[in-house]
């Protein structure tokens, strides 16, 4: 969220926005006793709200410390969840460095972190590692809420020397009504009735106290939700050991500089209430379930003409109410596995940023379709490959500003994460307008690899020689990546997901990769086509415009393809009946309907007998069963619990190609020209 | 839709016992185990895949799952092949897919000891022998037992993509 800030005129909104999360990230540290993640949140929420007051501006080394300690924050976190300590040292160094910050840039030092207190590496009770991290802040926010007037809490000091407790006592009586105190610098107890919450007091407290070192209990019995006051018991310091998160003994421990005590977290229930994790199959199989529902209804829906009567009207009203419900469960459950793309593309703003800050480069990054719903298993997986292309084309493909300006380019470069739906596949493209790929770098570096390769090799098999095992045309190669260092994993990654990539690359221009996944499972939106007694889907995305072809404007090739001329176009016209062979469909290309379609880039006419209608179809991977068909991306289930054909539109016209040639069409074939990997083992 | 599940008789049959579903084809008795099989149904929407070998009727759906309908009397070059309502489907289960395969009917099940299976016959039924897993002695019949898998994942089925090396 801080890589969209504007540094000259930051938006209060946002400010405030960023200073609130990390307030709850502290509150909820806070809560389970997160020791190390409460108090470099703290420090970085001090700055915040400095820079939210006006009194610090922003500046981008300011932003990258920020970020920065976002990243450490996250590996803090990951550390917790993970049931380990994170790391001391990372640890410091950040809290120097936002001390530093905080010193030069406003003159007061951040909460010193007393030396006495090293954070301890070897202490066991890490927090149970299924708190979830989401739960975090929502605990936190419950707990800055639950602030009832005068709410009575109990704040117990544990090992605070006599002149750090007048200070904190005398700050509690600033938030509060002292009621009682008593005890001595082991455990020293206050009553007090406040109206703060018990994460304000912690954190009014973490100036002068340890957070181990403060214990603050809600007295009213209606707490509603007792997770939200810290009741955190410090635990044995354990020796070197497993984390046992069965039974934290509380003690009595003095955290003294030799042994610190560290917290048990008081992890509740609760927090797993928010989410539930599932397996996919039986997410698979309530989707198959609802739609045989579906299919059902709509048989019941064909029976009402049959029922004569009063009881007809009823009965209808009741399936049309049926069919309603049956449609939204159908939705809901769809909509289960489906994330949008802009859960993997949000990731890299900030990759490209710290890139192009290391590189020396000016990027622009663009992201289009980030509403693309993708199934959630595969955004998971897509993203390692597509970081890898994107650290690529901003270490070799973008060039910096200076070549740029010199070979008449805008000095930014820009970078575009694209996604969209077609035939049932998603496109995913990482397009950069750098360089592009050196034919001749590549060629020679594969004839020093000892790869077979010729000169008359078109540009589409050379570029994909770079997915050949540790190939890298990297003069040399930067931390960041060496072209093809790791390609042959981005492909083989790729290919374990049923997908395929491509490169397409001008020199000088730039260089576009396009990732094509099956959707194992998705929505599509389809029209449906009839050709002959059968039905087809085409996807909606794919589709520009549909006409009925004159005469005048067909013109037949030699070799005998024809050509449709539309506007200022010639598109190659596929005769869908001949590349599937169906009986008894219209031939003649005037009397039928011609759908103009794009795939792949490339435009075609697609001669149909009807179009039928739109609908949201749901998307059957073929392959699960059977395989991969020519000329067909995928499957769907009409109305009538039929199976209809997705049409994958360019694989469509190679087969139509093939079959135009007239030679023997192998059945047999699985892949088509464009999944042709050149294998290089 | 006219199906019914395979009926599965109880495991009072020791470990050695087998049971087999029996089918016809063409005037010959085949069986195959019945733990393959997952349901049997009719012969109904099934939906024309192109390019396909002719003995690939296409694919259908069972219950939102898309399967692959293979029509044996085509593949073993049968005569008379009809589809009308008592046309069965024998939905099997191998190496984690789903496949209908079309015979012309079918009979029982039965249980065959290990002393009833003889080994397969070199010749004289419509089926390779390679597919064939022995055959069934009953008093007054003689069963052809499949293995149904072998015949299924096999080349000449063109059912099962072979990972590209």
């Amino acid at each position: 969220m801080a890589v969209g800030l504007d540094l000259d005129a930051p938006d209060p909104e946002h400010l405030n926005a960023i200073f609130r999360a990390a307030h709850s990230i502290k509150g909820g540290a806070g809560t389970f006793g997160l020791d190390l993640l409460q108090r470099t949140t703290h420090l970085l929420e001090n700055l915040l709200d400095h820079t939210r007051h006006g009194e610090l501006t922003l500046r981008r080394d300011i932003v990258d410390i920020f970020l920065e300690t976002k990243d450490m924050l996250q590996d803090q976190m990951d550390a917790y969840r993970a049931g380990e300590e994170p790391d001391p040292e990372a640890f410091e160094r950040i809290c120097k460095v936002l001390q530093q910050l905080a010193l030069e840039e406003i003159g007061e030092p951040g909460t010193a972190i007393p030396a006495a207190a090293p954070p301890a590496a070897d202490t066991a009770t890490a927090p149970q590692p299924e708190t979830e991290a989401a739960a975090v802040p929502e605990q936190a926010e419950d707990a800055s809420q639950d602030a009832g007037a005068g709410n009575r809490l109990e704040v117990i000091l544990l090992g605070v020397e006599e002149k750090d407790r007048d200070l904190l006592v005398s700050e509690l009586g600033q938030l509060g009504e002292i009621i009682s105190r008593d005890g001595d610098s082991e455990r020293y107890r206050v009553i007090m009735a406040s109206t703060a919450s018990a994460d304000d007091i912690e954190a009014v407290m973490c100036f002068i106290a340890e957070p181990e070192q403060l214990e603050i209990r809600a007295l009213a019995a209606e707490q509603a939700i007792p997770a939200t006051t810290p009741a955190t018991a410090p635990a044995v310091a354990a020796e070197a050991g497993p984390p046992e998160d069965s039974e934290a003994t509380p003690a009595a421990k003095v955290a003294t500089p030799a042994t610190p005590a560290k917290p048990a977290a008081a992890a509740k229930g609760g927090s797993e209430t928010t989410s539930i994790r599932v397996p996919v199959t039986k997410v698979d199989q309530i989707i198959n379930l609802v739609g045989e529902l579906i299919i059902t209804q709509s048989m019941l829906n064909e029976m009402t003409d049959d029922v004569a009567g009063t009881a007809a009207s009823r009965m209808a009203t009741g399936l049309n109410l049926l069919q309603r419900n049956a449609r939204d469960l159908q939705e809901a459950v769809m909509s289960i596995r489906m994330v949008p793309m802009d859960y993997v593309f949000s990731r890299f703003p900030r990759l490209t940023r710290d890139l192009a800050a290391k590189l020396d480069k000016e990027i622009e990054l663009v992201t289009e379709g980030k509403s693309t719903e993708l199934d959630k298993g595969l955004t998971e997986r897509i993203i390692d490959p597509l970081t890898h292309l994107v650290r690529n084309s901003l270490d070799h493909g973008i060039e910096d500003p200076a070549t740029r300006e010199a070979a008449g380019k805008p000095r930014v470069g820009q970078l575009t994460l694209s996604a969209q739906h077609q035939g049932g596949n998603i496109l995913i493209e990482v397009i950069d307008d750098g360089a592009g790929l050196n034919r001749e770098k590549i060629l020679e570096k594969a004839r020093s690899s000892g790869i077979a390769v010729s000169d008359n090799m078109s540009d589409e098999d050379v570029w994909q020689l770079i997915f050949a095992p540790g190939f890298s045309t990297a003069v040399e190669v930067s931390d960041v990546s060496g072209r093809g260092v790791g390609m042959d994993v981005v492909k083989r990654n790729i290919q374990a997901m049923g997908g395929h990539v491509e490169i397409l690359s001008e020199t000088g221009r730039g260089t576009r990769t396009r990732i094509v996944l099956p959707l194992t499972l998705a929505i599509l939106d389809g029209m449906s086509i009839r050709v002959g007694a059968e039905v087809f889907i085409l996807p909606v995305s794919a589709v520009i415009e549909s006409l009925q072809p004159r005469k005048e404007d067909l013109y037949a090739m030699t070799g005998g393809d024809l050509l449709l001329k539309i506007r200022e176009d010639y598109l190659p016209l596929i005769a869908v009946h001949q590349a599937l062979d169906i009986v008894d469909a219209g031939t003649e290309p005037t009397e039928g309907i011609t759908v103009v379609v794009q795939g792949e880039g490339k435009r075609y006419a697609l001669l149909v007998d009807e179009l039928i209608g739109q609908q949201q179809v749901v998307v059957k991977n073929l392959e699960t069963n059977y395989r991969k068909v020519p000329g067909v991306s995928a499957a769907t289930i009409l109305g009538d619990g039929s199976v209809a054909l997705i049409l994958d539109i360019a694989d469509l016209h190679r087969l139509s190609q093939r079959k135009r040639k007239g030679g023997p069409f192998d059945a047999n074939r699985t892949e088509t020209k464009s999944l042709k990997e050149v294998e290089l083992s | 839709m006219n199906q019914f599940s395979a009926a599965r008789v109880a495991a009072d049959s020791t470990a050695h016992d087998k049971e087999f579903l029996v089918f016809s084809l063409g005037g010959e008795e085949y069986a195959v185990d019945i733990l393959k099989v997952q349901e049997i149904r009719g012969y109904e929407n099934v939906t024309r895949i192109a390019n396909a070998p002719d003995f690939i009727k296409g694919v259908a759906n069972l219950r939102g799952v898309i399967v692959p309908i293979v029509d044996l009397r085509i593949k073993f070059r049968l005569t008379d092949i009809e589809y009308n309502t008592q046309t069965v489907v024998i939905v099997v289960n191998i190496e984690d897919r789903v496949v209908g395969i079309v015979v012309d009917g079918v009979s029982d099940v039965m249980t065959l000891k290990p002393d009833q299976i003889k080994p397969a016959p070199e010749f004289g039924v419509s089926m390779p022998v390679d597919y064939l897993s022995g055959l069934g002695n009953l008093e007054d019949r003689m069963l052809v037992l499949v293995d149904i898998e072998k015949l299924l994942t096999s080349d000449e089925m063109a059912l099962v993509e072979k990972a590209a090396e």
